[in-house]
């Protein structure tokens, strides 16, 4: 299978999904002249034209609301946000229009929309620019939520969710752009809900989303190769829908588990599933269950203490061992 | 309304008569200054010394020297993310900026901010924003306040010519009007947004601060590349703030030198390289002033040379400074955050703030 960057897998993705649908449309700032300002759609525009990829000023709000109208009237948008961060300006039309517009029609319109750009931090950018909101919009029913954390989920998840008849809140991360996998030429879709255990272990079940599980993939080999404990590793993928009988299976098979994430802990999704493994799985655990987050403040810019905001593969270690 | 065609006449009496020998060499000094912060900062950046983003606002000067220094002790400014050259206007030291661009615990904003975000209230300067046309609110915000208090100062909020397309900044000048704010919106307008130009992120007529005619506000367009006649053509704006209360919308043409950011990889796609040389070599703010200084014999070539040297030994003696600076600790993170848990109020001390895992 040819190695690919998560960043060609978005693109293949995207191209093949321009190709087979002419309603699919990728708008937002950059995306066609400049090539993308993380290049995710560098040539695109020059092979699909001005119809397919078109820029916009910088008008969070009017271009994602704009969006949302047009795929009312059958339109399959994919606006890139430049940062997730910048979703904040066009808050109102994600959660208001976007997330209730099928609820209050009586399911009368559908918004087949898919909003996707980086949502991460570590790249000493500040805390405007840091932000992680699956969370906040997972918390909306009307909207989905999807954090792929390999090249190979982000081009199977990007296409599942442009073909999806709900709007998908798609997030990416800067930091694994560049970053390559195995990604099949043949054409493959993921449905969404569906986790992926990307490590089988028999002692403690990691679970986590995006760039968190590779934090655990590390952290998994190193507890196997110096303290003999065997990790299973629970990609999540889509956060809404949410893949409970996954996590559930494996906390039945480990009875421990640690909830790993780059977001903050309040009410992060760490939460959630916490709760969930509580209330469906309480008499399987033998241990508490442990979470990971980032340290709780706004993201710090200087470089090397950013690095020790986010979770690293020593401070899962560390939970891990720290388990009863 | 004030328009182009409206142009103070060079034979009145104007602003910069009042300056004097010593006032028109700080002038000049400042854009030195900037620009050699602004170049050495690039080096060390390139070396890997900081992370994030750089915003040079080498080429655009004279907007932030000229602008900032007709300035009063109730006057006030706030500008986006490229926000060195306001930074240096107002007053700030080349250590604490470049510590905080390093990312050091001596930096201005502590480390915490990084080079978008450079701030310094007690010199009325109310940053350095990341996000495109989030500052707008919050210039119309500090000139609520001052009229408010009665107090007749003015806000200066800079914004680029992108930014003018967010929604929130044509609230902002609705409401400026309608309230009658003290505030003078200053478009930088530098002829690009990363790698998009003026024409193919904004519709207009003539001009972008044309805009304003739509919400009854006095406006006006000139370049900025003179620094008389910004200091010039802004004044009017600022008296009409202080004086009348009444806000302006001011766009001013210039340019800038560098890429969006240094991390802008088609720096050299969407404009010519023609195009960069053309407005160095004819339309640079230090070179024109420098030349007008020489031709009003306030300076002689050797006193601007020697200028320009001091502003690059000040830089280096900056990165000294922020090399030998410690980083923040890790138990910085969760500091400043809420003002009461720092002050450790009894509201501060009521209930959980912090969840680590
Ligand atoms: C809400 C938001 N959208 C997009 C960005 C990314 N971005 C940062 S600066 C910029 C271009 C702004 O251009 P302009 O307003 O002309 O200012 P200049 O950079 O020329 O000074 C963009 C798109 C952002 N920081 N915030
Ligand atoms: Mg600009």
């Amino acid at each position: 299978m040819p190695l690919i960057t998560y960043r060609e897998a978005l693109r293949t993705a995207l191209d093949e999904e321009i190709l087979r649908d002419e309603n699919v449309v990728v708008i937002g700032e950059e995306v066609a002249q400049y090539n993308g300002a993380y290049k995710v759609t560098e040539g695109l525009w020059a092979t699909h034209g001005d119809r397919r990829l078109v820029d916009t000023p910088i008008s969070e709000s009017a271009f994602v609301g704009m969006g949302i109208g047009a795929s009312m009237l059958g339109l399959r948008p994919v606006i890139e946000l430049m940062f997730w961060s910048f979703a904040y300006v066009a808050f109102d039309q994600i959660v208001n229009n976007a997330g209730c517009v099928r609820y209050m029609s009586g399911g009368l319109i559908n918004v087949p929309i898919v909003i996707r750009g980086p949502a991460n931090g570590g790249t000493n950018v500040g805390a405007t620019h840091s932000h992680t909101p699956e969370n906040l919009l997972a918390n909306m029913p009307g909207l989905k939520v999807v954090v792929p954390a390999t090249a190979y989920d982000a081009k199977g998840l990007l296409k599942t969710s442009i073909r999806d008849n709900d709007p998908v809140m798609f997030m990416e991360n800067t930091l694994l752009y560049g970053e390559k996998w195995e990604v099949p030429d043949s054409e493959y879709l993921i449905p969404l809900g569906l986790a992926d255990v990307k490590r089988t272990g028999d002692h403690v079940s990691l679970i986590a989303h995006g760039r968190a599980v590779l934090t655990c993939l590390k952290a998994a080999e190193l507890l196997e190769a110096e303290h003999d404990i065997s990790v299973e590793v629970v990609d999540l993928r889509s956060i809404r829908p949410l893949d409970e009988e996954a996590i559930l299976n494996s906390v039945r098979k480990t009875h421990r588990a640690v909830v790993v994430e780059e977001n903050k802990p309040f009410c992060g999704v760490g939460a959630q599933i916490t709760s969930l493994i509580q209330e469906k799985a309480f008499d399987d655990l033998d241990a508490p269950i442990a979470r990971v987050s980032a340290i709780d403040a706004p993201a710090i810019y200087s470089p090397p203490i950013e690095k020790r905001q986010l979770p690293d593969p020593q401070r899962v270690i560390e939970k891990v061992l720290n388990l009863a | 309304m004030e328009t182009l065609l409206q142009s103070p006449g060079q034979a009145r009496p104007t602003i910069n008569d009042k300056l004097t020998k010593e006032d028109k060499i700080r002038l000049l000094r400042d854009m030195y200054r900037i620009r050699r912060f602004e170049q050495t900062s690039l080096k060390y950046y390139n070396l890997g010394r900081m992370g994030g983003f750089l915003h040079l606002y080498s080429g655009q000067e004279a907007v932030a020297v000229g602008t900032v220094s007709l300035l009063g002790p109730d006057d006030h400014l706030i500008t986006a993310y490229r926000d060195h050259g306001h930074a240096i206007a107002v007053g700030m030291t080349m250590p604490e900026c470049m510590a905080e661009l390093f990312g050091k615990a001596t930096g201005c904003s502590k480390g915490k901010g990084g080079s978008m975000h450079l701030f310094a209230p007690d010199k009325r300067y109310w940053g350095g924003h990341g996000i495109v046309g989030g500052q707008t609110p919050l210039g119309a915000g500090i000139a609520y306040a001052l009229k408010y208090k009665r107090i007749p100062g003015c806000c200066l909020c800079y914004l680029g010519d992108g930014a003018i397309n967010q929604g929130v900044f044509h609230e902002s000048l609705n409401l400026a009007s309608l309230f009658s704010l003290p505030v003078v919106y200053i478009i930088e307008d530098n002829g690009y947004s990363m790698g998009t130009s003026l024409k193919r992120s904004s519709a207009y007529k003539t001009c972008l601060a044309e805009r304003a005619e739509a919400y009854n506000m006095a406006w006006d367009v000139f370049l900025g590349e003179d620094l008389y006649e910004v200091r010039e053509r802004t004044n009017v704006a600022i008296e009409r703030a202080r004086k009348e209360c009444q806000p302006t919308l001011l766009e001013i043409q210039t340019y800038r030198y560098y890429g969006h950011s240094v991390a802008d990889a088609n720096a050299k796609k969407y404009r010519t390289a023609e195009e960069i040389e053309e407005y160095k070599n004819n339309h640079d703010p230090l070179q024109l002033f420098g030349k007008r200084l020489l031709e009003e014999e306030v300076l002689t070539e050797a006193q601007i040379g020697e200028i320009d040297r001091a502003s690059k030994e000040e830089a280096n003696a900056a990165v000294k400074f922020a090399e030998e600076s410690p980083f923040p600790k890790e138990g910085d993170i969760t500091a400043d955050v809420y003002w009461e848990v720092d002050n450790q109020t009894e509201a501060g001390k009521q209930g959980t703030y912090f969840f680590n895992t």
